[in-house]
């Protein structure tokens, strides 16, 4: 082997295995140090300021930043966090530097406004959000949905709720769901079929994945507690015809109150509890669920997580 | 060490000692540190921790922009000069050569460093009339700084092998910015699974890891630094000068001088 070939060989396995042994100390460096990583460090939070800096290609880092609120929600949620402070001035400033993108002010009225672990918590702020596109973008409907879907879901101001269905409405292009939510929220808006009809809406027209899994986890909820809504009726109905506490749902078959035992989303029979309460099997599987819980205490549904109050 | 590489280390520092921009920079990072005094004294309570915090940003800043303009030289201004070829026919052997201008380099920024951080310490000796303990950590910044100033040297020397000086800056500079946010990256690829998330980890841990070395913040608020993490830093700053300078030798050797 000659020199040159020698040097070659030997820089090369010194550039390899330095760079073997970097990666090794990196992971000790790593441990040692107790920063928290991105998700929890917010450099600027100011849209204003970030627009400034970046110079014109405010598209290009409001998408850095839309990507960035969603890795950071979903690396929360995947972690079992109910820490989302950072959700709202990430989404805050990426509507700021592209107020034309729609997607993150639809993020933030399903996953901003509702309670953690499934959200961030901060009505208001979605809100503000809501207000935000809207302003910047006035004729598309779907601004006006979430806005509805807000006032109905965290606020129950079925006034302002209907007043947003209905402008939403009233626009060119709009959903065929708009004008008949718009009416429901007058009559009938702790209803069931009102809040099945708005998870069902925002299900079809929107492309998201987490946030149509989120509708399909609410509608199953509803189902949920509607299904024990109407059982619990029967178990009073049967109280008060047999004059005693049915033992088991089999009972209600049994008389031909039902027909076939009724099973919760996932398959699993609904059972009944000694004080007369339907529970699910598992609920841990069924989130959203506000009845049927061996903790709940079998009252009324919440409107907060979307489920209506009885009627 | 070899008597060759010494001697390309020494004319090297004396070579870059002589070159009176560089003095402009360090009396620029002086003025700074004093300017801090200033800074300090319009703000309440603050006055040490504004002369550490700008203090050492300055020596960080205007070291990267040193040893970027320092190391970018390797190749164009020995052949501008037509030094490199006397070098070269002597019994100097090009990977000599590269080792010898990283060491002689590496010199002067630690001289340079030294200049500097007097300037820190007797501004921070105005505002604090004496010296504590908890300076100490100011004293690890410092070297934690000079660790910095190596892997960009060893950048800077590896660019400037194959490219022209501009470009070796720019290159130099990118991999300085990305490298300060390193640790964003490796927590960006932690969270990305499948393939993609494979690419992610590997581009976050080929890259400088600069966050780790800037400990600017925690001097200024007097936290000690444990002492694994600054034999750690050191092992990762001499790994990392060696893994660029390597690759320097490699491409150095293949390059048709002409």
């Amino acid at each position: 082997m000659n020199s040159s070939r020698r040097v070659s060989a030997v820089a090369s396995i010194v550039l390899l295995a330095s760079m073997a042994c970097c990666m090794v100390t990196l992971q000790a460096i790593d441990r040692l140090r107790t920063r928290p990583v991105i998700q929890q460090s917010l450099y600027l939070r100011s849209g204003k300021l970030l627009r400034r800096l970046s110079l014109g290609y405010t598209g290009l880092l409001a998408d850095v930043y839309w990507t960035r609120a969603v890795q950071y929600f979903g690396y929360q949620h995947h972690r079992n966090s109910n820490d989302f402070r950072l959700l709202a001035p990430l989404l805050q400033i990426t509507t700021e530097l592209d107020p034309h993108l729609i997607p993150p002010y639809q993020f933030g009225a399903n996953f901003l406004a509702q309670k953690p672990p499934n959200g961030a918590g901060m009505p208001n702020e979605a809100l503000t959000l809501m207000k935000y596109g809207i302003e910047h973008n006035p004729d598309n409907w779907r601004l006006y949905y979430n806005l509805g879907f807000l006032y109905y879901t965290e606020f129950k101001d079925y006034a302002k709720a209907a007043d947003a269905f209905t402008a939403g409405a009233k626009l060119p292009v709009t959903n065929g769901f708009m004008p008949v939510l718009a009416a429901r929220m007058a009559q009938h808006a702790g209803e069931f079929d009102t809040a099945r009809m708005l998870w069902y809406t925002t299900y079809q027209s929107i492309n998201d994945g987490a946030i149509r899994d989120n509708a399909v986890k609410h509608l199953a909820a509803l189902r949920v507690d509607e299904d024990i809504t109407h059982l619990e009726e029967l178990v009073q109905k049967y109280r008060a015809q047999m004059k005693r506490q049915p033992e088991s749902i089999a009972d209600l078959e049994r008389v031909g109150f039902i027909h076939g035992m009724p099973t919760d989303p996932n398959g699993k029979p609904y059972r009944l509890a000694p004080d007369g309460r339907i529970e699910v099997e598992d609920s841990e599987l069924i989130p959203y669920i506000t009845k049927g819980s061996p903790s709940s205490n079998g009252s009324s549904a919440n409107i907060a997580s979307g489920t209506p109050t009885a009627p | 060490m070899n008597s060759r590489i010494a001697f390309v280390a020494f004319n090297t520092f004396r070579e870059a000692v002589r070159d009176r921009v560089l003095y402009n920079l360090i009396a620029f990072a002086l003025l700074i540190s004093a300017g801090a005094i200033l800074v300090g004294e319009i703000s309440i309570d603050v006055e040490r921790l504004v002369v550490v915090n700008l203090g050492l940003t300055a020596v960080s800043l205007f070291g990267v922009v040193i040893a970027i303009f320092i190391g970018i030289g390797l190749v164009s201004k020995e052949i501008e000069k037509k030094t490199l070829y006397t070098v070269l026919s002597r019994p100097v052997r090009r990977w000599e050569f590269v080792v010898g201008k990283f060491f002689g380099l590496t010199g002067t920024l630690i001289v340079n460093t030294f200049f500097m951080a007097i300037g820190v310490f007797l501004a921070l000796l105005y505002v604090a009339h004496r010296l504590q303990p908890s300076d100490l950590s100011v004293l690890t910044a410092l070297y934690f700084i000079v660790l910095e100033l190596l892997i960009v040297v060893a950048l800077a020397l590896f660019f400037s092998s194959f490219s022209t000086p501009l470009m070796s800056a720019v290159f130099t500079f990118a991999l300085f910015v990305i490298g300060s946010l390193a640790e964003d990256l490796r927590g960006f690829a932690r969270i990305i699974s499948g393939f993609t998330g494979i690419v992610a980890s590997g581009m976050a841990y080929l890259v400088p890891n600069f966050s780790a070395f800037n400990i600017i913040n925690q001097a200024a608020h007097g936290d000690a630094v444990p002492g694994r993490m600054i034999l750690y830093n050191t092992l990762y700053a001499l790994l990392y000068s060696a893994m660029a300078i390597s690759g320097a030798v490699l491409i150095f050797q293949r390059r048709n001088l002409k």
